[in-house]
């Protein structure tokens, strides 16, 4: 278990708490993340996001916070954010750097830095329509960390490994999830 | 007495494929008082030879098994339980379930979504290639089962595509020697349920990539996709005839060889700490499993390219017939080594019951005497009471 000395600024013993706890209680580890999103003009929109259900009840966050995404000016746009796409990876990173840090504390190994970066590889010929085998999305992923932390090259390599198993957004990338889509 | 629905050794008779061999080398099967005395101790032998094996155990222990009695019903009356068997009702004190936890296959229910013009076949059934139509094979899971049959699927002519999940990489030797020897000498078989970290994980880990040949090959994904078998990551959904394929395949590759390495420096240390260095070869370190360049991350099963799915996902017990509610939600036994908590009820043969090699042939002498044990004391203390 996590030795004393080792600070990530992860409070694992609640997040094992919480193991033991929600074990009994599957109802109350049925958790709804929302955002809402309000279109501004052209491309541009503004997501917020502050409200969520969970542990049985409606929780905030501390504060809202608000999201721009655009196009760049390449398309025409005014770039008044980051892409949807962008979004994806910026998602990625936190929750596989988060995890990193979790499993790091659990296992009693200080992180000095945990840096990563992100390439997401596209092409988009998919959403221009002009070739319908070219897909949409991202066809591949490329995430490298490096990491700073008073453990063997293996330990690190096992800690973002685990990060990625426990990951929810690696999840929700890799293996498909029903999306429903309504008009109101 | 010892209830046994078909003939002793019934499900080693009547529920493997015809080429499986026992992962354990032969030496390694002991049984209290009966151990392997054929041509060939670090073979792993046949089905026909398990049989005989078992058979030749039944006989010399004397076991009072009434075979051809199929458990019907368990429930507890009075102090004890009352069994209906398909050859009368029986009422006793103590029972002992040792119906293993392989009584059924374990099919994810994304099974029904597969188009009807697919074969679905699944560990259970499958006897050899030939039971298989002519063209493309999907074999779903990477663990002993998998991995043996895409091998001997693949080597009958027809296109295998191995779709794998969290698995268990192992080398079939190691410095020159079994790693089931490696195991046993570095204690790891021996390791009680008690002193597992996490328990529900050891008891859920997936059966290790292992195969019993003449040759004594690893037969891990490496030597699966150098003979030509494409690997795709873990069937996560059927979608509109289409299977889609998690795109986390090499997250599981990593994962599977870093703890294979773990496992490797384990037995090292053993071996350095015990001065057994000089009595193998050096240490090894096997290359890591090789990505494919790419993977599909769906296959349309409509198209023809791909004739039937063999699922070779796992297997469940069967507790239809056990009306004592000692059941969990998952539908595994509730149970502390062994004993179940139903007063008199007692468990053996399921995975890490009281050490790692529970579910061995070489594992049950010791789980049985701990557990036989304990019934003991609690027929002793009923008497008293």
């Amino acid at each position: 278990m996590a030795m004393a000395t080792v600070n990530n600024g992860v409070n694992v013993q609640a997040l094992l708490d919480a193991r033991e706890a929600l074990k009994g209680a599957p109802e109350a580890a049925r958790f709804t993340w929302r955002a809402s999103c309000k279109w501004r003009n052209g491309t541009h929109s503004t997501s917020k996001v502050r409200g969520f259900f969970g542990l049985g009840q409606e929780q905030q966050h501390k504060t809202e916070t608000s999201f721009e995404a655009d196009h760049p000016e390449i398309f025409a746009s005014e770039d008044h954010g980051i892409t949807p796409i962008e979004y994806v990876l910026v998602g990625l990173a936190s929750c596989l750097t988060a995890g990193v840090a979790a499993v790091a504390q659990n296992r009693g190994i200080q992180l000095r830095s945990v840096e990563s970066k992100l390439e997401g590889r596209m092409d988009i010929r998919g959403i221009l329509g002009i070739d319908s085998d070219v897909r949409n999305g991202y066809d591949d992923i490329k995430v490298t960390f490096t990491i700073d932390a008073d453990a063997s090259k293996k330990d690190i390599e096992a800690l973002v490994a685990q990060s990625q198993k426990r990951s929810a957004v690696y999840d929700v990338i890799t293996n498909p999830v029903n999306v429903t889509v309504e008009v109101v | 007495m010892v209830l046994e629905r078909g003939e002793v050794a019934n499900s080693w008779r009547r529920e493997r494929w015809d080429s499986l061999r026992l992962l354990t080398p032969s030496w390694q099967s002991r049984l209290p008082g009966h151990a392997y005395d054929g041509a060939d101790p670090d073979g792993y032998m046949t089905m026909p030879e398990v049989i005989a094996f078992i058979s030749r155990f039944a006989a010399a222990s004397n076991a009072p098994v009434r075979t051809q009695t199929t458990v019907t019903s368990l429930k507890a009356a009075g102090s004890g339980y009352h069994v209906e068997t398909s050859a009368g009702d029986i009422r006793c004190r103590t029972v002992v379930l040792a119906s293993g936890a392989c009584n059924a296959p374990s099919v994810p229910a994304l099974r029904q979504a597969v188009p009807e013009s697919v074969l679905c076949v699944t560990a259970f059934d499958y006897r050899s290639p030939d039971s298989l139509p002519d063209g493309g094979v999907l074999v779903v899971g990477a663990s002993a089962t998998g991995v043996q049959l895409a091998d001997e699927i693949h080597r009958s002519g027809r296109p295998v595509t191995l779709s794998v999940g969290e698995h268990v990489r192992l080398p079939r030797m190691y410095r020159g020697r079994d790693v089931m020897w490696w195991m046993d000498a570095a204690g790891v078989s021996r390791q009680r349920y008690d002193q597992i970290d996490d328990l529900t994980r050891a008891r859920r880990l997936p059966s290790p990539q292992l195969v019993g040949t003449p040759e004594r090959a690893t037969l891990d994904l490496n030597t699966l996709s150098a003979s030509g078998v494409a690997m795709v990551g873990r069937l996560s959904a059927v979608r509109d005839g289409r299977a889609l394929f998690s795109g986390g395949l090499r997250n599981q590759f990593a994962l599977a060889d870093l703890k294979m390495d773990r496992l490797l420096e384990t037995f090292d240390e053993w071996a350095r700490a015990h001065n057994r260095d000089d009595e193998v070869a050096p240490p090894e370190r096997f290359e890591p499993t090789r990505a494919p360049a790419s993977s599909p991350l769906e296959v349309d099963l409509r198209r023809g390219a791909i004739r039937s799915v063999v699922w070779a996902t796992g297997f469940r017990p069967d507790y239809s017939w056990l009306d004592v509610p000692v059941i969990d939600e998952k539908g595994h036994l509730r149970h502390t080594g062994g004993v179940i908590d139903a007063p008199g009820l007692y468990a053996l043969g399921l995975p890490v019951l009281r050490r790692r090699n529970s579910t061995f042939i070489s594992g049950a002498g010791d789980d049985a005497r701990d557990v036989i044990a304990h019934l003991a004391g609690y027929l002793a203390s009923e008497s008293l009471g």
